[in-house]
């Protein structure tokens, strides 16, 4: 047994290093699939970053009239956290919400002028109310309309901006819907391609497989090298890859985060190292190994 | 050995590469198949190989029935036989020592063994200073000793020998004709197909003679009559 894997793995080697021009283009492709596989897995991560920070600025905002109470807005707040549906809320108090305006627009002249002119602090104290899904913000609403302290409340919010929080989760959903759909197509193209190419490879050595079959190796004995040349082939093209994302996220990364503060892909990509090297190396082992077992076996029937 | 009964194969509805054939050969024997081109005589190395199956008829193989084999029993079955074919079938991937070992490779043959039969059956052809070339950078002659040589290593119970001397000066087609006998006198069992007279006539063994597809002559100590 261990003669026959010696040989096996003899052979495979050996084909690999005398068929240079036909590993290198399988290598090419494996690359290529590889490399879909593994911008999806980052694409996925950033996309999720994206969605999370767009879900994330997404709150309503419930204001008190003038003459409500810290105190009074403090325990609504307390009441309001105790809602199933609600994520987090955020107390605002008269004094932020001017600084906050002031500090956003203290470029402006005649906006802060008109501040000045007006004198008094013309700003409500409010809750900034965060919740888990876009479809809770109604029954967030709702409860606020119908509680006792509505006599408190100058405005909620919800109403105004309902139709633009609606359009942000379902252009979120849209988009889950179709980087899945996008994502699967991909993989489907990339497996094809690397598949289609070992088994062109294969092809060409059939009148070699028809050859061996006659002169008595067994079944094994003639899939083995092949197995062996495309667990080669996927392991090469899995380093090229591993350095090429490495230098890429690392060249990209500080770009990135200039883009989408918070977003480092190589802080990212480091992060994941060992995710994504099994991706990488069972995608490429395992496309260069099923594609051989799959392409061999039609020639084997002689 | 080998037998024959009543076997035709059939490629199209017009042609029959066989035609009801029957015959038996037996362990040691040494029989010349000879006829021209187009007789019948590769198809029937054909179906002894399980290459391809008969249309009609049973062929056995030390009594087991060829085409009723499956797939994974045909090593088995080939192992036993050493066949020369007519254009080689060389492995272009492999060296002359390569294509030679392969054939001890399959059955399992360790590596010293392999090396010590190899370099003597290279010896014994003439192609010692060949071992690392390819088969695209032999002649044909060389290409024919190399098929030859695969076809003995492994020490098979048959050889079938299409067209060994085909490529072959007067010269080797003598030594590779003497090798054969040499082979057929220490046991095995030689089916030898050609078209070449001198060598049929010299012989002085068993003839079966092929024409369309039909056996037309059987004779011990035959000639090469057509």
């Amino acid at each position: 047994m261990t003669t026959l894997f010696k040989r096996i793995f003899k052979s495979g080697w050996k084909n690999c290093s005398r068929e240079k021009g036909l590993v290198a283009a399988n290598i090419f492709i494996l690359v290529l699939a590889i490399s879909t596989l593994t911008s999806l897995y980052l694409l996925k991560d950033v996309s999720n970053f994206l969605v999370s920070s767009i879900q994330e600025k997404v709150d309503i905002s419930v204001y008190f009239k003038i003459d409500a109470t810290e105190e009074e807005i403090l325990k609504i707040k307390e009441e309001v956290a105790q809602i199933p549906e609600v994520k987090e809320v955020k107390y605002v108090s008269q004094e932020e919400a001017l600084a906050s305006f002031s500090d956003r627009h203290k470029d402006d002249p005649v906006l802060m002028q008109s501040l000045d002119e007006i004198g008094d602090n013309p700003f409500y104290a409010s809750l900034n109310i965060r919740a888990f899904e876009a479809s809770q913000y109604q029954a967030v609403a709702d409860f606020l309309n119908n509680s006792n302290f509505t006599g408190l409340v100058e405005k909620v919010d919800y109403y105004q901006r309902k139709p633009v929080i609606e359009k942000i989760f379902s252009f979120v959903s849209n988009m889950n819907t179709i980087g899945i759909i996008f994502s699967f197509l991909l993989i489907i193209i990339a497996v094809s391609i690397a598949f289609n190419t070992i088994r062109l490879a294969i092809y060409s050595s059939r009148e070699e497989i028809k050859i061996q079959r006659l002169v008595g190796a067994s079944n094994w004995f003639i899939r083995g090298p092949f197995l062996v040349q495309g667990a080669i082939c996927g392991f090469f093209a899995f380093l090229i890859c591993l350095i090429l994302f490495t230098l890429f996220t690392w060249i990209f990364g500080p770009k990135t985060e200039f883009l989408f503060p918070g977003l480092n892909l190589f802080t990212f990509f480091i992060a994941n190292f060992w995710i994504i090297v099994f991706i990488q190396l069972s995608s490429g082992v395992g496309l260069g190994v099923v594609s051989s077992l799959i392409a061999v076996r039609r020639h084997l029937k002689i | 050995m080998i037998k024959f009964q009543n076997v035709s194969k059939i490629y199209s509805s017009k042609t029959a590469a066989l035609d009801g054939v029957s015959f038996e050969v037996n362990k040691k024997e040494f029989v010349s198949i000879v006829g021209k081109s187009g007789s019948g005589k590769t198809t029937l190395f054909k179906l002894i190989l399980a290459e391809e199956k008969p249309t009609s008829g049973r062929i056995f193989f030390d009594s087991k029935e060829v085409q009723k084999a499956k797939v994974k029993e045909l090593p088995e079955l080939r192992r036993k036989i050493g066949a020369v074919f007519q254009d080689y079938k060389l492995l272009h991937s492999k060296n002359v020592y390569e294509n030679i070992a392969y054939a001890m490779e399959v059955i399992g043959a360790s590596d010293e063994e392999i090396k010590k039969d190899v370099a003597e059956v290279l010896e014994i052809v003439g192609l010692t200073n060949r071992a690392n070339n390819f088969p695209v950078e032999l002649s044909g002659g060389e290409k024919q000793r190399v098929a030859i040589a695969r076809a003995l290593i492994h020490r098979p119970e048959v050889i079938l020998a299409d067209e060994p001397t085909g490529n072959l000066d007067p010269y080797n087609t003598l030594d590779i004709m003497r090798l054969l006998l040499k082979i057929n006198e220490a046991g095995t069992t030689v089916v030898l197909a050609t078209h070449n007279k001198d060598i049929i006539n010299s012989l002085d063994k068993r003839v079966i003679t092929l024409q369309d597809g039909k056996i037309i002559r059987d004779e011990e100590n035959g000639r090469f009559i057509l």
